[in-house]
């Protein structure tokens, strides 16, 4: 591949690129549709779940399918889309914020891409083989164990896969972060986008493998029949509850954290000032994460625990709520008295604050054990939920996608069509979502397929699925805007919002080597300091050479769909001797590849200095 | 930094598998990868404490385990750790006939290991009919100790792969890393052994 690939390239030619891609900011790419797919996927399921709830005893789906729908619609929006999305963000951004040239494991970023998408794909491959999970996305043993049909065998299998790629791409970050920072780029003086990058993969790090173990052990127990959850020979249920949880609360911060980062950044450059207490939002972005690991057993209240071990974890809980909000205080005090710009991107974040804050209300109120004997399994966990993962996650991907749009793929999304999609998406999330507290107070349960006639519900579902149209409005208006941007949008510069870090100051998209050399940074908001010393543009801190590249690889997708194969062959060696033989052969695709990989030495390439000379800029 | 002239054995460095940035990468992101196995390891520990004496009539662990056997199995291992340290330390020293001479012996250590394991779990099988389908605490111990032995054969192979892969070409700073960070891994799975002889097998036999 030679800079000069700018002409045409055939449609074969271009997938192939992608298939073999090792570069992050293509994977980004890759990441974005991969997990805009199982948005509208997910989003669809929500559509169902929706409908079927307009009016008391509907029958628009037969029970069995809407416990399927409602498992696939929160397991696919978490773990296939939330976080891939999120994932592609810090692709696209990360490398270039820290002025680094490289991610630094290239290889295992895409081998974590394609584990992703051949899990998800393999999860949703259930609904083509008799039938999805439909134990929740929670998965609670025995509801999972004793599910008949493979559905919970594929939700086992898919996430096993898509999770050794989170986990993956977590490592990934965190040595691209500590080792390949620019000259001057000190801990400190990172943007809070990679700060908050660098935490969730600390979290990613130690809360996925809980989820490999509990995955694994519901595995053996359905497909090779082991005892770990069979009361009858001695298992114990409630160990699930807490491998899963100890999973699961950190995984809530890990769709969080990273949007608190997109939104700091996104304050302070369209309030063009420093961002207020940086020092503290690091901190509190620390406190956070730690805390996050201390309070799994909220979700295991009802357990019955004991008092002693509820009052503590509701303590822990309820502890969160303070460095959460220090960072709403600051997000507050960068715009006082900025000179605030309100575009697409901005009305995402600002929308934000008083939704996520209603959120974080309502998760004091449900980490209140004798209330939450009350709310548990309500609507109110819902509503509860809801706010902080779309108020918050949702809304931080379409700020992060509106911010960074341009520098991915050089175009700027139109504002007209921008701001449509916030104001229905906004309008129809809180018609949705904000009746359903009340639905839940009022006593409606969580996952159940109807609702009677006259018990007071029926008037606040149906404007809860209204609302919900809205927001599949403004989700479609979005994508005619990825459309027409593509084909009409406005080309981007390097800096199309006058912006503060150092993914600014390369070209919109940016050539893939990243940096033709390496930024010197000087302090905080480095572009910035440049700017206002009247230069506008960043010293180089090594003299222009050789930029070392990897290559371009097949064998992830290889390993992956190895996997994706031996993981049929798991599910059906219960019923089938021959699917041993996709057992067997899929395994052997993914361990020949691991071997090709480690006995071939790929030393990659270099482009020399005088090709970068012949490049203006 | 230039890559060929990084791989000319005559200019080693001290620490040959952090001269690079590979290097220096491959070193740090092993180390987290270590971390995220152990949570999956003390993952594995809690299971099998909640269930251990969850044997629903079938055999306890007083009943199976012999110390002798284990602690052989025990010394195996410990000596395979040390046996690397002296394969790392001859990598330092830039001597790669004494490294792979002390990495073939870690190897055949590490084989013994696994033969008395599996001797192990055969002898449970056909004397005491004990499987992971036994009991809850079947399954736990099956779970913990043959992810132990999956992690070892997993090390073996990996091993083994690098010997010969590399023995016709000598050191350089490409597979400095990698053998760096496959005696980090032999020593990370050593240490789980320690604390499975503790909590599986002492624990086991005084009740
Ligand atoms: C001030 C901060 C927060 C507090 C005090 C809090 C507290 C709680 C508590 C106690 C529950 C369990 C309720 C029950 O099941 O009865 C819960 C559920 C939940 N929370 Fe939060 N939360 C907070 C922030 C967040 C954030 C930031 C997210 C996600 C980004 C989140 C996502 C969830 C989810 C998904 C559930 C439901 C899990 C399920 O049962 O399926 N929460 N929260
Ligand atoms: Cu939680």
């Amino acid at each position: 591949m030679s800079i000069a690939a700018a002409q045409k390239r055939s449609f074969g030619a271009v997938l192939w690129d992608y298939l073999t891609t090792v570069d992050h900011k293509k994977i980004a790419h890759l990441y974005l549709i991969g997990g805009g797919f199982f948005f509208l996927l997910g989003g669809l399921e929500a559509m169902i779940i929706r409908i079927q709830l307009i009016k008391p005893e509907n029958d628009f789906v037969s029970a069995g399918f809407y416990n399927e729908v409602f498992t696939m619609h929160g397991t696919t929006m978490i773990f296939l889309a939330a976080m891939p999305l999120l994932l592609g963000l810090m692709n696209a951004a990360v490398p270039l914020q820290i002025g680094a040239r490289d991610v630094a494991f290239p290889f295992l970023n895409s081998l974590g891409f394609w584990l992703f998408m051949f899990g998800g794909l393999l999860l949703n491959m259930s609904w083509f083989f008799g039938g999805a999970p439909d134990a929740g996305w929670t998965s609670y043993v025995p509801v999972s164990t004793t599910s008949p049909g493979h559905g919970v065998d594929f939700y086992v299998m898919g996430l096993q896969i898509a999770g050794a790629g989170t986990l993956i791409g977590g490592i990934n970050f965190l040595v691209t972060i500590i080792n390949m920072r620019a000259p001057g780029m000190t801990f400190m003086r990172m943007p809070l986008f990679s700060w908050t990058t660098f935490i969730t993969s600390v979290l990613i790090l130690f809360a996925f493998p809980a989820l490999t173990v509990g995955l694994f052990l519901l595995m053996f127990d359905r497909m090779f029949g082991t005892a770990f959850f069979d009361v009858s020979l001695g298992g114990n249920t409630i160990i699930w509850q807490h491998l899963f949880w100890i999973f699961g609360h950190p995984e809530v911060y890990i769709l969080i954290l990273p949007t608190f980062g997109i939104f700091s950044d996104v304050f302070s450059t369209f309030s063009k000032k420093r961002l207020f207490g940086y020092t503290a939002m690091v901190f509190a972005t620390i406190l956070i994460a730690f805390l996050g690991f201390m309070v799994w057993a909220h979700h295991m209240f009802t357990v019955g625990l004991g008092p002693v071990a509820n009052s503590l974890f509701a303590i822990a809980t309820m502890a969160i709520a303070v460095p959460t909000g220090i960072k709403i205080f600051n997000w507050l005090a960068t715009m006082w008295g900025g000179s605030i710009t309100i575009n697409t991107t901005m009305l995402w974040s600002l929308g934000f604050i008083p939704t996520f804050t209603i959120g974080g209300m309502t998760g004091v109120m449900v980490a209140s054990v004798v209330a939450d004997y009350q709310y548990h399994d309500t609507y109110f966990v819902v509503a509860h939920f809801h706010y902080v993962i779309v108020g918050g996650t949702v809304f931080g991907i379409m700020a992060g996608l509106h911010h960074w749009w341009p520098k991915m793929f050089g175009r700027i999304l139109n504002e007209t069509m921008g701001k449509l999609t916030f104001w229905t998406f906004f309008i129809g999330f809180h018609l949705t979502f904000f009746i359903q507290h009340f639905l839940g107070l009022m006593g409606m349960p969580r996952r159940y397929w109807v609702f009677l006639e006259n018990q007071g519900l029926d008037l606040g579902n149906l404007i809860s699925t209204i609302g919900a149209f809205f927001m599949a409005f403004g989700v479609i208006v979005f994508m005619i805007n990825v459309v027409y941007s593509a084909v009409k949008g406005e080309k981007a510069g390097a800096d199309p919002w006058d912006g503060r870090t150092l993914e600014w100051t390369i070209a919109s998209p940016p050539p893939f080597y990243n940096f033709k050399q390496t930024p010197l940074v000087r302090g905080l908001d480095p572009l910035w300091i440049e700017k206002t010393e009247g230069k506008g543009k960043m010293t180089p801190a090594e003299p222009l050479g050789d930029i070392h590249m990897p290559n371009p690889t097949f064998l992830p997708f290889m390993m992956s769909l190895g996997l994706f194969v031996a993981g049929f062959g798991f599910i059906y060696q219960v019923n089938y001797d021959w699917a041993y033989g996709l057992l067997f052969g899929g395994m052997a695709i993914t361990l020949v590849c691991m071997l090709l990989r480690s006995l071939k030495d790929d030393h990659g390439y270099h482009i020399p200095k005088e090709e970068l000379e012949g490049k203006a800029k | 930094m230039s890559h060929d002239q990084s791989l000319n054995p005559e200019i080693m460095p001290n620490e040959p598998e952090k001269a690079t940035l590979e290097g220096k990468n491959k070193f740090l992101g092993f180390w987290f990868f270590l971390g995220g196995e152990t949570v999956l390891f003390a993952s594995l520990f809690g299971t099998f404490l909640a269930l251990r004496h969850s044997t629903a009539d079938g055999p306890t662990a007083n009943e199976l385990f012999g110390l002798e056997l284990v602690f052989i199995m025990t010394m195996l291992l410990l000596t395979s750790s040390l046996t690397s340290v002296y394969a790392v330390y001859q990598m330092r020293n830039n001597n790669f006939k004494k490294m792979q001479l002390w990495f073939g012996i870690t190897a055949v250590l590490g084989f013994a290991f696994l033969g008395c394991e599996i001797y192990e779990f055969t002898h449970y099988i056909t004397e005491y009919g004990f499987t992971f389908r036994s009991s809850a605490f079947g399954s736990a111990f099956y779970a913990l100790v043959g992810f132990h032995g999956g992690h070892v054969t997993f090390g073996l192979a990996w091993l083994i792969a690098l010997m010969l892969r590399n023995a016709k070409r000598g050191l350089n700073l490409y597979n400095a890393p990698k053998y760096y960070t496959f005696s980090l891994y032999w020593h990370f799975i050593d240490v789980i052994w320690v604390f499975i002889f503790t909590v599986v097998y002492l624990m086991g036999k005084v009740g």
